[in-house]
């Protein structure tokens, strides 16, 4: 219990809420190199998985993809770039994109490809174009699988993120890296426990969206198929 | 062209060089690489002495499944780095700082792939065991759960990928198996070979022990065979089975996901 009233003390000392080493200034960082690399991947994974979903073209390509990624460690891969790439924001972010775009990609594929085959013909039968059945349903059918693809990318973007500070750049990892150089428990835990608090918040986020992205439709028949 | 083949040819130079040290036990890459197998498989099997008992008494009071699941994917949403320096003040640096939080992440797959397992056992099948006059104990251990083994190894499979490729991150405590070999002989001295050979051995190591479970499961379930050449059904419902009881694990969301055969695990950090 010593431990547990030393992290309190350290979170209720206010040197630790102002200045550029403070927790805000720490979060802020964090939270900036983790958005700028779910975008890019968003960007990157999201269009590429509904080509590849609609067309059904490169279906084995993206499910092989996602083997070897789940395979492939974390830390190699990013410590691999920032050697190759040098120290900076950029290699941290290219890693955080290498690390979510698979996750992304293959749900937003296995999303579009799991729309009941049915509900494709019917749409097909109204006269809907090939553009339109991927936007107003493909889509849509599949908003909850990409959802979870994008909270389980952030939830790993948000923990990779911490290594960062290994590489010189910010965020909350600075806590666990300086805590460690100073032999400072209390200053590691302390980190920890940001990130874990904003992994939560992360998960509690996506949770916020699926209620607003997903169709009213959607989430009815999810819960009736319990 | 000619430099990369050049720079392979020195990746692969140096880990023929540092293999092992005779005389120097804890030097090289194969006591990393044995050390990361111990955490990995250590992990897998303690998930899976947990999973089995929780699934078995989550299928028999229903009630007690959602709540445990729940609280599962909470666990699940800690991210593994967090949770290897959080156990520091408990477990020093022993092996277990590395297993408990690897474990505790296993479960989030094994469980429901444990509970969907004993679920689908065809009424027919429970019912001709009980006419036979099987006890229930005898009836779970000789029917029930051997009908389960193919959705309980599709759990294993992608629990077992998933822990070998995050015990690397429990380096950063002192742990880590090839995670060693790429934060301290490659990271810390600048120098990319030791990395390239941790992380191909990673992989590497990940896609052995799939297939070993591939391997396992066909010898647990002689009779998936026999059907095979009899007709090619009974295969493929397995195998659709198993990948839906395996998406539906991967949902990371209590019950009641949309489920969708195929492959969508989450992946940990």
């Amino acid at each position: 219990m010593d431990i547990l009233n030393e992290l309190v003390a350290w979170f209720a000392d206010p040197a630790q809420w102002t200045g550029s080493a403070g927790i805000p200034a720490r979060m802020a960082e964090h939270v900036y190199f983790c958005l700028l690399g779910l975008l890019i991947s968003a960007v990157i994974a999201v269009p590429l998985g509904l080509l590849t979903g609609h067309t059904g073209v490169g279906g084995f390509l993206t499910a092989s993809l996602a083997n070897f990624a789940r395979a492939l460690p974390t830390i190699g891969v990013l410590f691999l770039i920032v050697l190759a790439a040098g120290i900076g924001l950029v290699p941290v972010v290219c890693a955080l994109v290498a690390l979510a775009v698979p996750p992304i990609l293959v749900n937003t594929h296995e999303g579009v490809r799991g729309v009941e085959p049915r509900l494709r013909d019917a749409a097909f039968g109204m006269g809907m174009r090939g553009r339109e059945v991927l936007f107003k349903l493909e889509l849509p059918v599949a908003a909850p699988l990409i959802l979870i693809g994008m909270r389980t990318a952030a939830v790993q973007v948000v923990a990779t993120a911490t290594i960062a500070a290994y590489v010189g750049v910010g965020g909350l990892g600075r806590y666990i890296v300086d805590g460690q150089a100073r032999q400072d428990l209390t200053m590691m835990l302390g980190g920890s426990v940001l990130v874990v608090l904003l992994a939560v918040l992360t998960t509690l986020l996506f949770a916020g969206l699926r209620l607003l992205l997903v169709a009213p439709g959607l989430r009815a028949e999810a819960a009736s198929a319990r | 062209m000619g430099g990369a083949w050049e720079w392979a040819v020195g990746v692969l130079d140096w880990g023929v060089a540092n293999w092992s040290y005779p005389g120097e036990p804890d030097r090289g890459i194969l006591p990393r690489l044995t050390e990361h197998m111990r955490l990995a498989y250590l992990s897998i099997l303690i998930g899976l002495a947990v999973a089995v008992p929780l699934g078995l008494a989550c299928v028999r009071w229903k009630a007690l499944y959602p709540p445990v699941l729940t609280g599962v994917n909470v666990l699940y949403a800690v991210p593994s780095i967090a949770l290897f320096f959080l156990m520091l003040p408990y477990t020093g640096f022993s092996d277990w700082t590395a297993v408990v939080p690897l474990a505790l992440y296993t479960l989030v797959i094994l469980l429901p792939n444990v509970v969907d397992g004993l679920r689908q056992v065809p009424e027919h099948v429970r019912q001709a065991a009980v006419a036979m006059g099987f006890s229930p104990l005898r009836r779970l251990v000789f029917v029930e759960m051997p009908v389960a083994v193919p959705v309980v190894i599709a759990g294993l499979r992608v629990a077992s990928v998933a822990t070998i490729s995050m015990v690397s991150v429990a380096s950063l405590v002192g742990l880590g198996g090839l995670g060693q070999l790429i934060l301290s002989e490659g990271f810390r001295r600048q120098f990319d070979a030791p990395i390239v050979v941790g992380v191909l051995l990673t992989v590497l190591l990940a896609f052995v022990t799939d297939a070993l479970l591939v391997l396992a499961q066909r010898g647990l379930t002689p009779w998936a065979r026999r059907d095979d050449r009899r007709s090619g059904r009974g295969r493929r419902a397995v195998a659709r089975a198993s990948a839906g009881a395996a998406a539906r694990a991967g949902s990371g969301t209590p019950a009641g996901e949309r489920t969708t055969p195929g492959e969508r695990q989450p992946w940990t950090s």
